[in-house]
């Protein structure tokens, strides 16, 4: 569904992803792990198409995204939630929906878009009771079920998410990570970035690990779970701890 | 008595003008984050356009309305595409120094087109002032002040109501995330331009009949407009509105009461005033962050 070949992002002179060649298929749930500054979001920025100045291949169900606006790329049926939320905080919450659900108004959807309003707030009950409150007044996790909503409301087919769990409450996480795990079993295809590798790793099929900008593993979920070098980086978990070969 | 409510009426008229050139830039200004310091050009480009059309050329009102209008809305469209897109470092500092430099070359433009000599435009309206408690109200001040509650009313409407406008609005919020939803940023950006340059065309087009109109008319106004949009708060369509409407007051008070040199002094008064004391404005829009 989704094939990146070679891709190279630079920022002037500084370069955050070299090479990096990925592919994505129907239905799967992908995630992209890595430590600040490895170029997960850069990675992103190129899909979306907010970044332009990128080398190689983005193709997305056999288009080619060089060049095209971002409006254009979620047209085509790419949504993303960004990182840190990024809600229209003087906005109601039906209003932000109403923005992600933009590009169906414009198709003249509009009927369609009803039944997307009662899927998220079905999802998201929460945002059924704050529906006419500004978004600026939620909370940390609220935002992030808004910024999901949001992105859901475009009808995506591939749904993109920059660090859902970031700054959140691992209650919250967990809740947010049942969500995409459902909507993977919905058909929705998903790519995820995150720095809580393991939350993401458990509930994915496949996995990328990026350093400096450099796609260094790749393989099963399961598979980089037990993965020695991915535990030391990003598991949280020092030599020690798997000598002894405690659980964490 | 008979003296103050005479001022008041005619403050209340040109406060109104001073009300859509404030609405017009609050309303850009909360699209994309830009102060059009150029924005009195489009109120004198109203204004003299209704001299060529209406005046010299004898169309009927309603078409010469509409073309000064579109004139406003196509100068503004063309501004955008020449000068604000084509800037290379798109920061706020940039974006207003191009609209000062904009003012000036229409300005010059004008005098070219026009001329220095002022003109004169007839009431819209050939009806006697109605006498209230010994004051005269003019029909043209009616007329104005109609135009403008409509005017900011629409906007307001179109901002608040519409999913375009909400769109415009979040596009003012959050740039990226705006794309990121499907939001044409850019033609957002556009129409905004268009409609805010549209609307100091019809504040020039009304204000036209109760002054004299030269192609260096918009600075002052200009300048008027911008006071009053940060007496009311920037960013807030009815702040702005009342921020005209209480300028133009205090201006016609001050003018008949003390004297009539501080005119143009007291609007840069009060702005030093509000800056000093409540620098977000008398009404400026709440702030809806948790923290």
């Amino acid at each position: 569904m989704l094939r990146i070949k070679n891709l190279k992002c630079s920022y002037g002179s500084i370069v955050a992803v070299h090479g990096v060649s990925l592919s994505v298929k129907k239905g799967e749930l992908i995630s992209i792990i890595g430590a600040n500054g490895a170029g997960k979001s850069t990675l992103l920025l190129a899909i979306c198409g907010l970044l332009k100045n990128w080398e190689g291949e983005i193709v997305f169900q056999d288009k080619d995204l060089k060049g095209m606006s971002p409006p254009a790329i979620v047209r085509s049926g790419i949504s993303m939630v960004p990182e840190g939320r990024q809600i229209f905080s003087p906005l109601s919450v039906m209003d932000n929906l109403k923005m992600g659900a933009y590009t169906m108004y414009r198709k003249g959807l509009k009927s369609q878009v009803e039944e997307d309003f009662d899927m998220v707030m079905e999802m998201f009950p929460i945002l059924r009771e704050r529906a006419h409150q500004l978004a600026g007044t939620l909370s940390g996790g609220e935002q992030q079920m808004l910024a999901i909503g949001r992105a859901l409301m475009a009808r995506p087919r591939l749904l993109v998410l920059d660090e859902p769990s970031m700054g959140l409450a691992p209650k919250i996480v967990e809740m947010i990570f049942n969500v995409i795990t459902t909507l993977q079993s919905q058909g929705v295809t998903i790519l995820l970035v995150e720095q809580n590798a393991r939350a993401a790793l458990k509930i994915s099929h496949r996995g990328y690990v990026l350093e400096t900008g450099k796609m260094v593993l790749q393989g099963s979920a399961d598979e980089l779970l037990v993965d020695d070098d991915v535990k030391r980086a990003y598991l949280g978990r020092d030599y020690g701890d798997f000598y002894d070969g405690r659980d964490a | 008595m008979q003296e103050i409510i005479q001022y008041l009426f005619s403050g209340i008229t040109t406060g109104a003008i001073y009300a859509v050139i404030a609405v017009g830039l609050s309303m850009l200004y909360s699209s994309t984050e830009l102060i059009n310091f150029a924005h009195g050009e489009f109120v004198m480009l109203g204004a003299m356009a209704i001299v060529t059309l209406w005046v010299h050329m004898a169309l009927p009102l309603p078409l010469a309305f509409a073309g000064a209008v579109a004139l406003g809305c196509c100068m503004g469209l063309l501004f955008e595409r020449l000068a604000i897109r084509t800037a290379r470092t798109p920061q706020p500092i940039v974006l207003v120094i191009i609209t000062v430099g904009a003012s000036i070359f229409l300005r010059g433009v004008a005098m070219i087109v026009w001329g220095k000599d002022p003109f004169s435009v007839p009431a819209f309206s050939r009806h006697d002032s109605i006498e209230i408690a010994g004051a005269a109200l003019l029909p043209q001040s009616i007329w104005i002040v109609g135009a403008a509650v409509l005017l900011a009313g629409g906007i307001h409407f179109f901002l608040k109501k519409t999913l375009t406008g909400k769109a415009m609005v979040a596009c003012a919020v959050n740039k990226k995330a705006a794309w990121l939803t499907g939001i044409p940023s850019e033609k957002m950006g556009i129409l905004a331009f268009a409609v805010s340059t549209g609307s100091g065309a019809v504040a020039g087009i009304f204000i036209a009949p109760i002054t004299m109109s030269s192609y260096d008319m918009g600075t002052m106004l200009g300048l008027k407009g911008f006071c009053a949009a940060m007496i009311g708060g920037l960013g807030s369509l009815w702040g702005a509105f009342a921020g005209g409407i209480l300028l133009g007051v205090l201006e016609s008070l001050g003018a008949g009461l003390i004297s009539s040199g501080l005119k143009d002094a007291i609007a840069f008064i009060l702005l030093l005033l509000i800056l000093y004391i409540c620098p977000g404005g008398l009404f400026s829009a709440k702030e809806a962050k948790r923290f």
